[in-house]
């Protein structure tokens, strides 16, 4: 396969064509902006988190195939986990797509099979340049989350 | 401006010949030869640059106008004479060339100086463009806040020209300062300079022309253009990075005041005050870029060597072909038919995203860029977020072209799947 159709896998332009929870939030605990200002694509990422779990996730704004894919598939994969688990959920996400993924060929299944659908993103690594792309919603996410926890602490 | 009527039989540019001088275009990406179609936003170094650069380092190495030195004295009169060979090719005097860190810092040179001179006092206004690459509208921004002045843009009609009836019915005596771009960076537009100038001179405010991607492309003789200062960027030019080059009228710079304060600017100096150097000197405060001024040196002495009308029948007729060839593409947009144009084709592919159009010719080894092209409100006159942009040099090839369009051809059938 070449480095072009290992990056557009089926799953992440199926993704981008049709993304889910493309909505708005009404009133979620946490909402951040996420901008690459190198091509001014933007996303908002709504999130309502309960007793520390995600219970609902939902995103719009405009962006690249890769960017919008990564936002789509986040939301259904984060939806009824723990805060704490999607932290962990990002690293591992993070580590794949910097190409910084175990060398130890059982470990990199492990974390691949943990990382479900997201390992689609696998040959985002190819492509440093993108990993950006990647990652836009997922930072966006972290900061509503983070910024839904100050919240809860104010009141 | 170029003449572009063919007077004299010359012998055609060709882009396959001067590849040999571009070490650059020898290197493999992804396994592919090296399409390099984004000169507009770095052009490729020819070899005698290199030498020009690596030769101060390993000769010279001394600072400028501060030793009594051997080396220091050659520099020194190296500096110089680039200085004469910059302002010759701009067709101005060596008194009217500063150095600065590139278009960029020209522009913010003039709005911080000249242009805080003009607006004070309120109520004044600066002309912009709708063309403008943010770095010839922020530093406008900024002065403009420090003085309570006003922008206006220029708008561009449905080809991408300036509408200069809206320009001669909206200047006014509040009018100090007419800045705009001699290329467009993305449209590829060919402001008519003259007549702009003209216009804003009649009302007395200084026009400010941002030549970065004008003087890759055409000679630029700034009396002929009739502005009161231009911009340029050493390494848009096949020279180094972190230098530029500011034209200015002599009698404007003169009268301005200096921008950065620091060795090398000054008259003389005591605790509470100093007097300034005369123009250039004062507004090139510190250790200016030397070893880069060594490299445009050679540089001048290289584009001295060109035909630069075969040059320019050479680039339109590669913009042309890549223009047609993409816009009989199902599915491909086209922006911008200025009425004369140069450098540069910016279209967009129907489904896939920018970006994704520029990993998809990246992978074939062609490189584009891909985004707002740091001019957000032309994309938002254009009604996209982005674009994909090609532009071209005198080392462009048709086989580059072929590539641009087999890497199109690829994005739409990955996105088609």
């Amino acid at each position: 396969m070449s480095d072009l159709d290992d990056l557009y896998q089926t799953l992440i332009l199926d993704h981008n064509r049709a993304p889910r929870n493309f909505r708005q939030i009404g009133s979620p605990s946490g909402h951040a902006e996420g901008r690459n200002p190198l091509c001014g694509d933007t996303f908002d990422v709504w999130v309502s988190v309960a007793e520390g779990v995600v219970t609902d996730v939902a995103f719009l704004g405009q962006g690249c195939a890769i960017s919008k894919a990564s936002a789509s598939m986040m939301t259904t994969i984060i939806k009824g986990k723990s805060v704490d688990e999607v932290r962990r959920l990002f690293e591992r996400f993070h580590q794949m797509v910097t190409g910084r993924a175990p060398a130890d060929d059982g470990e990199k299944s492990a974390v691949r099979k943990s990382l479900g659908c997201l390992s689609a993103f696998a040959g985002v690594a190819a492509f440093p340049i993108r990993v950006k792309c990647a990652t836009l919603a997922w930072h966006a996410l972290m900061k509503a989350v983070d910024e839904g926890a100050e919240r809860a602490k104010g009141v | 401006m170029r003449d572009r009527v063919p007077a004299v039989v010359t012998a055609p540019w060709s882009g396959e010949r001067v590849r040999a001088d571009f070490p650059m275009l020898a290197r493999v990406t992804r396994g592919n030869r090296l399409a390099y179609l984004d000169s507009a936003a770095t052009a490729l170094k020819p070899q005698a640059m290199l030498d020009a650069v690596s030769d101060y380092y390993r000769n010279v190495s001394a600072n400028v106008a501060r030793g009594v030195h051997t080396p220091s004295q050659e520099a020194t009169e190296r500096f110089e004479e680039v200085r004469s060979a910059a302002a010759v090719f701009l067709g101005a005097s060596a008194g009217e060339i500063v150095f600065t860190a590139g278009t960029t810092a020209s522009l913010n040179l003039v709005a911080q100086t000249i242009g805080r001179l003009r607006l004070e006092g309120g109520g004044a206004e600066i002309l912009v463009s709708e063309l403008e690459h943010h770095s010839n509208l922020v530093p406008w921004q900024l002065v403009a806040q420090a003085t309570n002045a006003t922008i206006r843009a220029i708008p561009i009609d449905d080809g991408g020209d300036l509408d200069l009836d809206w320009l001669a019915r909206n200047r006014s005596e509040r009018t100090r300062v007419v800045a705009v771009c001699h290329v467009s960076n993305v449209l590829g537009t060919v402001n008519p300079i003259r007549r702009i100038a003209d216009l804003a001179h009649e009302v007395g405010a200084v026009c400010v022309v941002d030549g970065a991607q004008g003087a890759p492309h055409l000679p630029v003789d700034v009396v002929a253009l009739g502005c009161d200062f231009y911009a340029v960027s050493v390494h848009k030019l096949f020279g180094p990075t972190g230098l530029g080059l500011l034209y200015g009228r002599r009698a404007l710079l003169e009268g301005m005041p200096p921008w950065q304060g620091g060795g090398g600017m000054i008259g003389s100096v005591s605790i509470e005050r100093s007097t300034y150097a005369p123009p250039p000197a004062r507004f090139e405060a510190g250790t200016p870029p030397i070893a880069e001024v060594y490299g445009l040196g050679a540089v001048l002495e290289y584009l001295g060597t060109w035909d630069w009308e075969a040059l320019g029948h050479f680039e339109d007729r590669l913009v042309e072909l890549a223009r047609s060839e993409l816009r009989a593409l199902p599915g491909v947009t086209v922006f911008g038919a200025p009425r004369a144009r140069v450098g540069v084709v910016t279209f967009g592919v129907a489904g896939v995203h920018p970006h994704d159009v520029g990993t998809a010719l990246d992978a074939g080894g062609v490189c584009v860029r891909a985004g707002h092209h740091c001019a957000q409100p032309l994309m938002a006159k254009l009604g996209v977020a982005s674009t994909v942009r090609a532009s071209f040099g005198p080392y462009s090839t048709e086989g580059d072209v072929v590539a641009l369009l087999a890497g199109v051809r690829r994005a739409q059938k990955v996105f088609g799947r």
